[in-house]
């Protein structure tokens, strides 16, 4: 009886091990990523010195990670090629996240030497990955319970989503590793609030959350946060390349951001993906907000009541289909459709920090107890 | 569509305010306290209905514009959909190899077999396949893409009218129950009950349940010392219809299901038992009274009232305590507080008042707070107010012998939430419904595929596949290829040169 809670102090304690080791192996690739930006800004795809993005994004050579899925004999091949170059880029193909053309040339910048410190930071970021899912498998079994039950271990689980995410898309041979610099750095922003703010001991949860809900929902809930997540990185970067492929196109100078923006993927590349990834856990962000309703039927016997968690969800839900909208509708496409994206995102990372801070503290003046 | 993001983007903006101004429905007390607190902005938003936004006039214009709208766009559409179900696929453009994604080539070869023989293929891919007179075959496939968008959008219908149907008819209440005691479920037993706006008390089935005991467990050591584990309440209930009674265990996310309703377990706390005896040595109050915990170690406060006690000429004067339990006591710097919420060593500090305790008046009271404005607090002989701790067995004697309290026991009350929803399985289906049909309007994609094959002077057939995705994904380009292929081993190519699989020009952009 008495061992029982020793052992699992000593597994609350290595999972708070690992989490501090996994916030370093991510800071160590973190680092690497921006050594690769930086690296790469010297590499021979960054020497074409043309007009158009896209006569660079076609004169160099793809060099890219995984550089998108070898493709069946009918499709791509050098006629694809030569005729992009003649595309301003505006109109650049949208099978570009596939083929690569049209597309910048990635992080390492066609350099060998950037390339092999981006491949070392991905690396690190797997091995953060690992060390961060141990923490929270390590965690959820010291409490014998999904480890998510306080705003601590939610935000490690959705850092560890977002992670998850991202490493998931490069896995699937996706040449996202551009995306390493602002995952990484909210990753690393979510953790060290978590660990420096938020933490917790490793607690029991209340009868009130004893209940396979509790798994269903909230896993649902956030691996849901981790995409949109992703996809909410992919629109910033969309709406600064795409500022940029105007002012260029607009006959404008390249700026000092070309640097950084002329090696990212065209726009539309950028649009694409990040209503593919809406798009993909739109349906799962639905199946959370019902899991959670039956789950409020079952435990208060209401399914809907208004409370601010459920009104958040509801606001969340209703604003990424405005954005599934307004991908569809013209005029809205584009870059007023990315900024719905965000403020969708928004409204999630709202319901997961204002209204536990904000709002129970506007709650809390009604006497209800605060500590 | 624009319209319906317009008023998408108006239903979330409009969800806002309601969860940040305290809602009357929802948390009253809190709404008052807010009305309290900020006086000048409390009439303004009253006047906007922001005290109870979700049925506020304006609230229900944004969601009726949308359902009006979104009626407007799924009627006309379903008419569309079930004209093209019944229509043959569109027939082949006349420049397939116009198209994004073809393949050419030549063979030698009979065309009706060619045709034929793309039409099964087609088929075998599970494509709605069509030949017709000019030569060419025409599929088509994914329409299940848009049944499931107006699926999704339908059985948002069925979500409204289901929480519509839930706020008409249900009802929901609040009891507090003693270990021993029962409940009927009729409207005068309940403490608290909220009917839905066209519920009628009759609706309530008369089922009822006796409390048979009430058990929570709590975590003796670690960290966690203090949190509960466990609630049980044990029920022995009926049904209305008089069928037999049955034991039953409801427990926190537990509900027991009976006529309809569901039975919830909310909170529990602990009722003292005591004696009052009054100046003559008459009892003038016995049983559990239930004290109302404060914290999360059930430091709990609560009253006793013996209204028709005598004094010791026998003249009415009413008695009353007020006091905490502390089921685990210890005596903190601020005062009596609970340690732990289980019953390890219990006291009850209670202080007394007589005179008339307004019962009579007939204001309604509540009951667990006394009204000590025409009432005179006991005092001991240095003046102070008098005030005793009891361990359970103890006795209070009150000053200038006006009675007694006996500390006898403790008890457990639990209470329960009963709610009846008629719409719940209307949401649940609506829900599964919308689940289903979001997947498969974004999952499955629509597209066309045609096959041509020409006859040429040479007595030669020139094949010509050819697909077109509206979405714009390559998959499209995939399946095209592999068709011809297939096509290809059967007809082959007659020269390489002339069989030719390209992929010449991008994709129109996503059209809608
Ligand atoms: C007035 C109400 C509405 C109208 C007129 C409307 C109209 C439409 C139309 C025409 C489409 C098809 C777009 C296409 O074919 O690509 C669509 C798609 C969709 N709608 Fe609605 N809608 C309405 C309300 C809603 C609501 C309340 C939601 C959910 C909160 C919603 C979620 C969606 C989703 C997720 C899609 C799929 C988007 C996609 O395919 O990318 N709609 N809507």
């Amino acid at each position: 009886m008495s061992n029982a809670p020793l052992a699992d102090q000593n597994l609350a304690q290595l999972a708070n091990w690992l989490m501090y080791s996994a916030i370093a192996v991510y800071l160590l690739a973190f680092v690497a990523a921006c050594a690769e930006w930086a690296f790469g800004s010297r590499g021979p795809g960054m020497r074409a010195s043309a007009a158009s993005p896209a006569v660079r994004a076609a004169q160099q050579t793809p060099v890219a990670p995984s550089r998108g899925r070898t493709r069946s004999a009918a499709v791509g091949g050098a006629t694809g090629s030569s005729t992009q170059v003649l595309a301003p880029p505006a109109t650049a193909r949208p099978e570009a996240l596939v083929t690569g053309t049209g597309d910048g040339p990635g992080a390492a910048g066609g350099s060998p030497r950037a390339d092999l410190v981006g491949r070392i930071a991905v690396s690190l970021t797997v091995l953060a990955l690992l060390l961060h899912f141990g923490s929270v498998l390590a965690r959820g079994l010291a409490v014998s319970r999904p480890p998510w039950g306080n705003m601590y271990e939610f935000s490690t689980a959705f850092a560890l989503m977002a992670s998850a995410a991202y490493v998931g898309l490069l896995a699937a041979r996706r040449p996202v590793r551009w995306l390493g610099v602002p995952v990484l750095f909210s990753v690393l922003l979510t953790l060290g609030l978590a660990v420096s703010v938020l933490y917790v001991d490793s607690a029991q949860l209340v009868p009130a959350l004893h209940s396979y809900w509790l798994w269903i929902h909230v896993s649902a809930a956030i691996i849901s946060g981790g995409v949109f997540h992703t996809a909410a990185v992919v629109s910033i970067l969309y709406l600064v390349r795409d500022r940029w492929e105007r002012a260029v196109a607009g006959g404008g100078a390249e700026g000092r951001g070309a640097v950084l923006w002329r090696r990212l993927p065209s726009s539309q590349t950028l649009d694409k993906l990040a209503y593919r990834l809406t798009g993909l856990v739109f349906p799962l962000w639905t199946f959370a907000v019902i899991a959670g309703a039956v789950w409020a039927e079952a435990a208060w016997g209401r399914y809907w009541g208004w409370d601010p968690k459920e009104t958040w969800a509801f606001i969340t839900w209703v604003a990424y289909a405005a954005y599934l909208h307004a991908r569809a509708t013209a005029g809205w496409k584009g870059r007023r459709a990315a900024v719905l994206g965000l403020v969708a995102f928004a409204t999630f990372v709202f319901n997961y920090y204002g209204v536990n801070i904000l709002i129970t503290g506007l709650h809390s003046y009604g006497g209800l107890p605060t500590n | 569509m624009r319209t319906a993001l317009v008023l998408l983007l108006l239903l979330a903006l409009a969800a806002v305010p309601g969860s940040l101004v305290p809602q009357e429905g929802r948390q009253p007390a809190q709404a008052a306290d807010f009305r309290r607190r900020n006086p000048d902005l409390a009439p303004l938003l009253d006047t906007l209905g922001f005290f109870d936004v979700y049925s506020s006039p304006w609230f229900a214009a944004v969601y009726l514009l949308l359902f009006v709208s979104l009626a407007g766009c799924i009627v006309p559409r379903t008419v569309q959909y079930v004209r093209t179900l019944r229509a043959r696929p569109p027939a082949a453009p006349r420049r397939l190899d116009r198209l994004p994604q073809h393949a050419v080539w030549t063979a030698s070869a009979d065309r009706g077999e060619v045709l034929l023989t793309a039409a099964d293929l087609l088929r075998r891919r599970r494509f709605r396949a069509d030949l017709d007179v000019g030569g060419s075959v025409a599929g088509e496939k994914g329409y299940l893409r848009e049944a499931g968008n107006l699926v999704f959008h339908a059985s948002l219908f069925g979500l409204l009218v289901a929480l519509a149907v839930g706020s008409l008819f249900g009802t929901t209440g609040q009891k507090l129950v003693l270990e021993g005691d029962s409940f009927t479920n009729t409207l005068t037993q309940y403490d608290d009950f909220t009917p839905g706006t066209l519920a009628s008390a009759d609706s309530l089935q008369p089922f009822s349940f006796q409390l048979k005991g009430f058990s929570a467990t709590y975590q003796r050591s670690g960290p966690q010392r203090g949190t509960a584990s466990s609630f049980v309440a044990r029920l022995n209930y009926s049904k209305s219809d008089g069928g037999p009674a049955r034991d039953t265990l409801v427990e926190v996310n537990k509900p027991l299901e009976v006529d309809g309703a569901k039975v919830f377990l909310l909170g529990h706390g602990y009722a003292p038992v005591v004696t009052v005896r009054d100046g003559k040595g008459d009892i003038a109050w016995q049983g559990p009274a239930a004290f109302l915990p404060q914290d999360a170690n059930l430091t709990s406060v609560g009253v006793i009232k013996a209204p028709d006690a005598r004094d010791r000429d026998g003249k009415r004067d009413g008695l009353g305590f007020t006091g905490l339990f502390l089921p685990t006591v210890q005596l903190t710097q601020t005062g009596w507080a609970s340690s732990f919420p289980a019953t390890d060593d219990p006291v009850l500090v209670l202080t007394a008042y007589h005179g008339d305790l307004g019962m009579d008046s007939g204001r309604p009271q509540n009951v667990y707070q006394l009204d000590s404005s025409r009432m005179t607090q006991f005092r001991k002989a240095d003046g102070s107010p008098f005030a005793q701790a009891l361990r359970p067995g103890d006795r209070m004697q009150l000053p200038g012998g006006a009675g007694s309290l006996t500390f006898d026991g403790i008890k457990q009350w639990a209470s329960f939430q009963i709610a009846r929803n008629p719409s719940n399985s209307t949401a649940l289906w609506s829900a599964v419904a919308m689940g289903l049909g979001l997947c498969a309007s974004l999952f499955v994609r629509r597209r066309r595929v045609w096959v041509r094959a020409e006859a040429m002077l040479s007595g030669r057939v020139r094949i010509v596949v050819a697909g077109l995705d509206p979405g714009g994904t390559d998959r499209t380009a995939e399946e095209v290829a592999e068709l011809a292929e297939e096509l290809r081993e059967r007809f082959p190519a007659l020269k390489a040169a002339e069989s030719d699989v390209k992929n010449l020009e991008p994709l129109p952009q996503e059209q809608k």
